[in-house]
């Protein structure tokens, strides 16, 4: 009945209704999406940046604060990304409207997709809205913007499907905070966003290295600063098995109709 | 060509409840089809499996020809559906739930701004496009749902108990704009638990209990069936043939009990006239409930006074 192309049209529509849908949402509620990492990213600024950060001295060859402004939008990219799928995802099971989603003639990769990509968007502000915070503080040279962009889209990526898959699996509000509280934040802060790893002792440096956002941290940095505690080839890899990973189990799950269809 | 095909359509939830086991249904292109049954009778079941919201355990579904397990995007576009609960954000506009939602089915943005103006003025709700849906009340909802399915302009519309808790006067509205959408050749299936629903609007009917289909007729027909009575005769004495009786039909249940079917309208005393004058005595008599009436009293029941008074007109 419908032609391949028209088929393809439709598809291409229904995908950007979902980000048009997503990102209505994270301006309708900015305040609970942009303004709350504009906050605390101020807050770590002051703190670790200018307070402590004067009595560290240099980082990898930078000033403290040069050191950890990378990082931190990256942490905020992270926290971002996952957060806006999670809780959209959740939100849209909890209150039934993914049945909207569900009964539309969209394939369940483009859902995941839309969704993903809808965390990505509110990565991508969020960071934006860090890195002129940071600005306030310290000065940021781009090196290599393609590295900056690359690297902040995958990890977003990354996260957000990190998102999708644990509001799948989420039967109730307790259980999207699971991911974030036991494993998101811990490697986060392990992941060398305030220290460069060469600072550890040898069997935490080398724990280290079993940490993924480490890996996207390090490739984000370098973008700025030129210098990274990995090498970026391997921290390339990492981040596309990760996203291609991330996708085909969120897509899985869909298929299965996972915590989504009886 | 079938608006919708089910066979041997079984589903067996997590919990073990079996809440189809195995149901063949036609509906045709361009009927207006009720699907009736009391409360758990699987319904919603079956809707959901049609509409992808629920997995099938076994069985096919085809929808205009389209079979969900091999041309499942293009059976989905030719549905839409309003489902028995509401399920759109309660925190978005009334006219971006219908213009999204035709944005999933892949409609340009710009003919769904179109389209929502014409359905939203049509369902009433054109004045409170830009209120939040949480801020309306149950029956304008109802009427955001019906909106919203028919954005896409679906050659199916399947209502999943659309006037639960509408109003007589918005009901009235209601009946009169689906039977608008029927005329100009939209396929209907809906469910209700209003006989007087039914009965007004649907040409064919399906009664649907324990997961199964129980009666499969056009409407007037049921309404006939209804509307005969079978009353139950007790015999003074043993009978082994059935007596005659013209005009009625009569079987013995067992020597000593006839039964003996009385449509509205008819007398009852020709019955006995008949009978007295073959000699038979009748020691007593009662109301047979049949098997659906049986079945709308159970309804009934389930829906309280306002759903008695109308089943029983
Ligand atoms: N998600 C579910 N998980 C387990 N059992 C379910 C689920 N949904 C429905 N059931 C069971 O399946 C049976 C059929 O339910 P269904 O909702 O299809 O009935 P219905 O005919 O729509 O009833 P109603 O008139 O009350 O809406 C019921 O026994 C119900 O308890
Ligand atoms: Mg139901």
């Amino acid at each position: 009945m419908t032609a391949p192309a028209g088929r393809a049209a439709a598809r291409w529509i229904g995908f950007r209704t979902t980000l048009i849908r997503e990102f209505g949402r994270i301006v309708r509620i900015w305040g609970q999406t942009l303004l709350p990492p504009a906050v605390t990213s101020t807050l770590y600024f002051v703190i670790f940046g200018s307070l402590i950060g004067r009595r560290v001295g240099q980082v990898g060859g930078h000033d403290y604060m040069q050191f950890i402004a990378p990082g931190l939008i990256m942490m905020s990219v992270i926290q971002n990304s996952y957060g806006n799928v999670v809780s959209s995802f959740f939100g849209a099971k909890f209150g039934k409207y993914l049945e909207e989603l569900l009964v539309a003639p969209l394939p369940n990769w483009l859902i995941v997709l839309g969704y993903a990509l809808g965390g990505v968007i509110r990565g991508f502000m969020v960071g934006t809205v860090v890195t002129i915070v940071s600005l306030f503080f310290t000065r940021l040279g781009v090196l290599h913007p393609v590295l900056i962009v690359s690297a902040a889209f995958l990890t977003s990526f990354v996260f957000a499907l990190g998102g999708f898959i644990n509001a799948m699996l989420a039967k109730n509000f307790d259980q999207i905070s699971w991911f974030p509280t036991f494993i998101l934040t811990p490697l986060t802060y392990l992941g060398g966003v305030f220290y460069s790893i060469r600072m550890l002792p040898p069997w935490a440096l080398d724990a280290s290295h079993a940490n993924p956002i480490l890996y996207m941290v390090s490739a984000f940095r370098y973008g700025f600063l030129g210098t990274a505690d990995v090498d970026l080839r391997l921290a390339y890899a990492i981040m596309v098995i990760a996203a291609v990973g991330m996708f085909s189990l969120a897509v899985v799950l869909m298929n299965r109709g996972v915590g989504i269809r009886d | 060509m079938r608006a919708l095909v089910l066979r041997q359509l079984t589903k067996t939830y997590k919990n073990g409840i079996k809440a189809l086991k195995g149901i063949d249904l036609e509906v045709e292109r361009g009927d207006f089809f009720a699907l009736l049954g009391p409360n758990g009778a699987g319904k919603t079941t079956a809707i959901g499996i049609v509409t992808s919201l629920v997995t099938k355990t076994s069985g096919v579904v085809e929808v205009f020809g389209h079979d969900i397990d091999r041309e499942l995007e293009i059976a989905k576009s030719c549905i839409g559906v309003v489902p028995q609960e509401a399920n759109f954000n309660q925190f978005e506009s009334v006219q971006t739930i219908v213009v999204n939602q035709a944005g999933f089915y892949g409609i340009p943005r710009h003919v769904a701004k179109q389209r929502a103006e014409v359905y939203l003025k049509q369902l009433q709700l054109w004045d409170r496009r830009r209120s939040i849906a949480r801020s309306l009340s149950g029956g304008m909802k109802r009427r955001l749902m019906i909106a919203r399915a028919l954005m896409h302009q679906p050659e199916l519309l399947i209502l999943d108990e659309p006037t639960a808790g509408v109003d007589i006067e918005v009901r009235r509205s209601m009946w009169e704009f689906l039977r608008l959408i029927n005329g100009e050749g939209t396929t209907i299936i809906l469910t209700t638990h209003y006989l007087e629903e039914a009965e007004n609007l649907c040409r064919n009917v399906a009664i649907i209990d324990g997961g199964r289909i129980i009666e499969r007729d056009s409407m007037a027909n049921v309404l006939r069936k209804l509307q005969a009575e079978t009353f139950v005769l007790n015999l003074r004495e043993a009978r082994t043939a059935v007596p005659r009786l013209e005009g009625f039909r009569a079987v013995l249940a067992d020597d000593h009990t006839l039964e003996v079917e009385v449509s509205r309208g008819q007398s009852l005393n020709r019955v006995f006239a008949q009978l007295s004058e073959q000699g038979i005595e009748i020691d007593s008599m009662r109301n047979k409930v049949n098997r659906l009436e049986e079945l709308f009293v159970r309804l009934v029941d389930s829906r309280g006074r306002a759903g008695a008074a109308e089943a029983l007109t």
